[in-house]
């Protein structure tokens, strides 16, 4: 049997219908849905007198405009609202499972999906969400998808494919402390640059990915989509095994370990050739900090803003002279010299609750500076906010002076009301920098979570490593 | 979807590499429920200065020599980020029926056939040659033919584009990706029986976790 990289082989088991020279119909086994991409998918869907095929594959939660506050109140956003109500009307008529913003399990779509179980190893799950590479962490072959395809999938439970083709991306050595996941793929990114991974799937490995736990895995797998490859996988372990063991959506008993003999198999063969291979040194990756307007604009803590000379090629220079201008920084700063103005601890990439642990170890007994003007934390789900305060996270981080919230997309994007305000700069754990990401004309710096809760303590960036920091993922 | 075949109209350069969707549409536009209307909030932050959404004179697609524009003119990377499928319906819904660019991030490729865009390929040097004509000439316009893959002008410039035969024919005759794929009904239908592990979910029966009512 020729050797097969994990993605053929997922590619393989998925396989409806080929013909020769053209694009392959994949079934697609968990399809995952929120109110902001689905309602023009169910619409066609009904002008076209067709129906979901396969509701019990379909998973839909609300997220992205979600209000993280008082979820009793009245939903003040009107086009929000009737997202809302779009969404809970199209489940009950097709029968599609909803975990609606008042339900326990509510939470980002990336963030619950793994936490009930609903994500397998070997599995193929789309959502239209660019995001949804996170997924890959557990083996699957996940990725975004547009509302076009979103009704597509809900019409006939497959998706028309190109085959993509497979990059490796090795992280060699350990992890130092005070270096996370997010640092790990800030510095992957920063290296391939931001389209680096196009037409790629991308498969992780090398000894930092494997002693990831899987929520530093999940970082990794999610910002994926930001080097451009549109799915990112880890092949399943023992620490996916022991994760999904008991999560409610995973079979249990004897159906368990048949379902881990069947995912011991997901992994690329000794041979298997890859179209591309990018190594990296875990020993090498410093504190990532974002100085731009995309996720390839990143640099180590201890450096500095870069000069738009430094680079030769005149469509970079143009690009880093227009991002210095949007974020107001000049060439040669010192990250460490930049203040920040607003501290948001949150999003598909880093609200689990390791994340939070990590950040709250860091904070604890101290308080957020003076300078601060909010400190957000933004559990991920709000499985994962009930299991903090179980754990006194809360307390911790409200004595230190931060906000905590209630579950969702929150200031990643800023949909509902927490909002970066114009020329104000944050500390964001989230996954784009993009102008106007998180609010017209606001300035986003990514970094990992303890980077965050650091930057909030000191008011600017500071290198964690200066910290007492927890081996943190 | 309407087919695409030939097609010609004044080109709008955008100069700008790593374009991504977050400035086609941005989030508050997310919240809609239909695919129309789009094109009025096209690059709505570059487009508009605020209060009161007065046309930005800096920002190239208000300048008056492009009006009514149809071919959209670009740098490396363009729809990169979320997957969106607002920006290629704000991109339809403008006028444009043909983008240009080195490359495209995926996701934004992929849809841009679902709306009858035809993203095509050039290379780095015919871009840039590209980019030079449309700023030398006021009103300067391109052929773009499907069936042979080529751009052209006229001063007698002419490109050939790659683009995938399957991708190609989508645009040509305007086809409905999921008309097509129930066709297969039946091979869909097979593929569930032979693989119930993967295509069948575990249910608990033991908790609530829904709020709809199950």
């Amino acid at each position: 049997m020729p050797s097969k990289t994990l993605y053929e082989k997922i590619w393989d088991s998925h396989l409806v219908h080929q013909e020769p020279g053209k694009p392959a119909i994949i079934y697609i086994d968990r399809h995952l849905i929120h109110e902001g991409t689905s309602p023009q998918a169910f619409a066609g869907l009904k002008a076209e007198g067709r129906k979901v095929r396969r509701p019990d594959l379909t998973f839909a939660v609300m997220d992205h405009s979600v209000p993280t506050k008082d979820r009793l109140l009245p939903i003040v956003d009107t086009d929000a609202r009737l997202q809302f109500e779009a969404l809970e009307k199209n489940c009950r008529e097709t029968g599609v499972r909803l975990f609606d913003m008042n339900s326990k399990n509510q939470g980002i779509v990336h963030v619950i999906g793994p936490e009930l179980g609903i994500t397998q190893p070997g599995c193929t799950i789309v959502c239209g969400d660019s995001h949804t590479s996170t997924h890959g962490a557990f083996g699957t072959l996940a990725f975004g998808i547009g509302t076009s395809e979103v009704e597509h999938v809900l019409a006939t439970q497959c998706l028309v494919q190109a085959k993509s083709k497979t990059l490796h991306l090795l992280v060699h050595g350990k992890r130092p402390k005070g270096v996370t996941a997010k640092d790990i793929i800030l510095a992957i990114i920063g290296k391939i640059g931001i389209g680096g991974g196009t037409g790629h799937v991308a498969e992780y490995g090398g000894q930092a990915i494997r002693e990831l736990s899987m929520e530093g895995r999940m970082t990794v797998c999610n910002m994926t989509i930001e080097g451009g490859a549109r799915a990112g996988m880890v092949a399943p372990d023992e620490t996916t095994f022991a994760y999904l063991d008991g999560r409610p959506f995973v079979p249990r008993g004897k159906e368990f370990l048949a379902a881990v003999e069947r995912w011991k198999q997901l992994h690329s063969d000794e041979n298997a050739k890859f179209d591309m291979t990018v190594e990296l040194h875990a020993e090498q990756i410093a504190p990532q900090v974002t100085w731009g307007t995309n996720p390839g604009m990143v640099t180590s803590v201890n450096a500095r803003v870069p000069d738009p000379h430094d680079f030769k090629d005149p469509n970079d220079q143009k690009a880093t002279e227009s991002a210095l201008k949007y974020m107001g920084l000049k060439p040669g700063t010192p990250i460490t010299d930049i203040n920040v103005d607003r501290v948001f601890i949150g999003s598909c990439t880093n609200s689990r609750l390791d994340d939070l642990r990590a950040a709250a170890h860091l904070v604890a007994g101290k308080h957020v500076a003076k300078s601060i003007k909010q400190a957000l934390i933004v559990p991920g789900s709000r499985g994962i906010k009930a299991a903090a305060e179980k754990e006194g996270l809360d307390k911790i981080f409200t004595e230190a002076g931060f906000e905590w919230r209630d579950a969702g997309c929150s200031m990643c994007i800023g949909m509902n009301a927490d909002v970066l305000p114009p020329h104000e700069r944050s500390a964001s754990t989230s996954n784009r920098n993009f102008e106007g990401r998180q609010g017209r004309d606001s300035r986003t710096h990514l970094v990992s979570p303890v980077m965050a809760a650091a930057a909030a303590l000191a008011g600017h960036f500071v290198d964690v490593r200066e910290f007492d920091v927890a081996h943190v993922e | 979807m309407k087919p695409f075949i030939t097609h010609m109209g004044i080109v709008q350069p955008i100069d700008r590499v790593n374009v991504d969707t977050d400035q086609m549409v941005p989030k508050q536009f997310l919240k809609a429920l239909t695919r129309e209307g789009f094109g009025r909030i096209l690059f709505y932050d570059w487009r508009y200065i605020q209060p009161g959404e007065k046309p930005n004179p800096e920002f190239v697609l208000n300048f008056p020599r492009y009006k009514g524009a149809s071919v959209l003119l670009t740098r490396a990377n363009f729809g990169c980020g979320s997957s969106r499928e607002h920006a290629p319906w704000a991109i339809g819904d403008y006028g444009f029926r043909v983008i240009l660019a080195p490359s495209y991030a995926d996701i934004f490729y992929n849809n841009c056939f679902k709306n009858g865009i035809l993203p095509a390929e050039l290379s780095g040097a015919q871009i840039e040659e590209l980019f030079q004509r449309t700023e030398k000439e006021e009103g300067y316009s391109l052929s773009v033919d499907l069936p042979n893959q080529t751009v052209r002008d006229n001063q007698g410039l002419e490109y050939k584009f790659e683009i995938a035969p399957a991708r190609k024919e989508v645009l040509l005759k305007g086809l409905d990706d999921i008309g097509t794929t129930l066709q297969h009904a039946a091979a869909i239908d097979a593929y569930e029986k032979g693989h119930t592990a993967t295509a069948t979910m575990y249910d608990p029966v033991d908790v609530k976790y829904y709020s709809n009512g199950r």
